[in-house]
């Protein structure tokens, strides 16, 4: 056996012979042009994915604000009230929706809850004048198709935003009712959501959605509601 | 590693003709069934997916062309991956600015060409033995086969689960979509008519052949 194996060595070690500078200079040069066009690509699609990103936001706000001409981005900032974007102030941004003459028309305020299958990003429509939530538009889901997508499409679902009771408590820190969705024909006061039989979890989703983009933006839009007004 | 001429085709209009049928990736070799099941909910997405990947397929089996002799087989594989997931990239980026919508109905999937075992199996059976101008045709004839084939699907489950060709209504109002058929099980449903479909052909022909041969054979 060991004279096998010392015998076969010399014939194992000479055979191919790895070809380690071709390898190098093939793997190199390949990962360079692959380096080179990629980073062309998106030096010359980047400015054109921004201005869509931009545009998809405000079809979407135009969508749920449709009397706005004109948008304008502001921050929740943490002390509960708003800053104009880009003022160094983070946290989730609230959408003013203005028309021609420079009065508000409403803000469009994101809110999220988990479906069916998975999160629903959802864009509201509120109405200070009111003071309820006036439109809804689903910006990404992954519920069901022909089930959960009612949520956009159902108009009896969509009748439930027309006017959907959102005012505040008398602190002025939270909704006076949290807003719920309830099971189908049975929407007996102004903040309830009548769901959608057959999509019971989209629909429940999508009230948790308005109750937190609501229970989160609407404290801080009252605050600063008179400044918010002169921002046109 | 000079490669022997004889295994490489002349230029006929079989080059092409053969991705769109006799060897369609999609009906007859069974190839790349992740996105044909996943993202021909739609005749829209179904074409968007098809180009995408013609894109990749073409650019990448003509480069792999190029370096063919420039490759050592023995890191062809990690090659043509790389050069694939290059042209991934770009399309990835492209879709993103030709359309954030449709960028968000294919999802995952557009990344996903990376593992497409078409474009794969078109570098190393083809492009890596062929010259630039047959693999450029072979390999457009494929990525038209492969589009065909989603198409072929994607119009189906389109009409008869959302009652819609490319989002115009076909029917009246009133009219209740077989919603199975835009999701997961419809796909399956679907490609299992198609290959049906084209199984039968197939054995009608050759029969006819046979059924040919047989004839001249016995008149003689």
């Amino acid at each position: 056996m060991t004279a096998d194996t010392q015998q076969q060595t010399p014939t194992e070690t000479r055979v191919p012979s790895t070809p380690a500078w071709a390898m190098l200079r093939t793997l190199g040069g390949i990962a360079l042009i692959s380096g080179l066009l990629v980073a062309l690509v998106y030096q010359f699609t980047l400015p054109i994915i921004a201005e869509n990103q931009r545009v998809l936001t405000e079809k979407a706000v135009f969508h749920v604000l449709p009397e706005a001409s004109v948008k304008h981005d502001f921050v929740i900032t943490d002390k509960g009230g708003l800053a104009p974007v880009g003022s160094g102030a983070e946290g989730e941004v609230v959408y003013g929706g203005y028309d021609a003459q420079g009065h508000l028309v409403g803000l469009a305020i994101t809110g999220v809850a988990v479906g069916y299958a998975g999160p629903i990003r959802v864009l509201f429509a509120y109405d200070p004048d009111c003071r309820c939530l006036t439109g809804s538009k689903v910006l990404s889901s992954n519920e069901t198709p022909g089930f959960g997508d009612k949520l956009d499409f159902d108009p009896v679902f969509l009748k439930n935003f027309e006017e959907l009771d959102a005012r505040l408590d008398a602190e002025g820190k939270a909704l006076a009712n949290p807003i719920v969705t309830v099971k189908h024909g049975t929407k007996s006061r102004p903040w309830e959501i009548d769901g959608i039989s057959g999509a019971t979890i989209s629909s429940k989703a999508m009230g948790r959605a308005a109750n937190a983009a609501a229970q989160h933006a609407v404290p801080a839009i009252e605050r600063d509601l008179a400044w918010l007004k002169q921002q046109h | 590693m000079a490669e022997l001429p004889d295994t490489r085709e002349k230029l006929t209009p079989d080059t092409f003709l053969r991705g769109l049928w006799e060897e369609n990736p999609v009906f007859v070799m069974l190839l790349g069934m992740c996105p044909v099941l996943a993202v021909t909910s739609t005749t829209m997405n179904a074409l968007a997916m098809g180009l995408a990947t013609t894109f990749v397929l073409v650019c990448s089996s003509m480069l792999v062309s190029l370096l063919r002799n420039w490759i050592p087989k023995q890191v062809r594989i990690a090659s043509y991956i790389v050069i694939i997931a290059t042209f991934v990239t770009i399309v990835d980026y492209g879709i993103q600015a030709i359309s954030l919508e449709l960028y968000a109905a294919l999802g995952a999937f557009i990344q996903l060409i990376v593992a497409n075992c078409v474009i794969l199996g078109r570098a190393e059976a083809y492009a890596s033995k062929q010259r630039l101008t047959t693999t450029f045709v072979n390999s457009l004839g494929m990525g038209a086969g492969f589009t065909l084939a989603l198409l072929a699907l994607g119009t189906v489950r389109e009409i008869l689960g959302n009652g819609t060709i490319l989002g115009i209504s076909l029917f009246p109002a009133d009219f209740q979509p077989w919603i199975v058929m835009i999701l997961p099980p419809g796909g399956f449903f679907v490609l299992g008519a198609w290959l049906l479909l084209f199984n039968w052909l197939r054995l009608r022909k050759e029969r006819k052949q046979t059924e040919q041969i047989g004839v001249t054979a016995h008149a003689r």
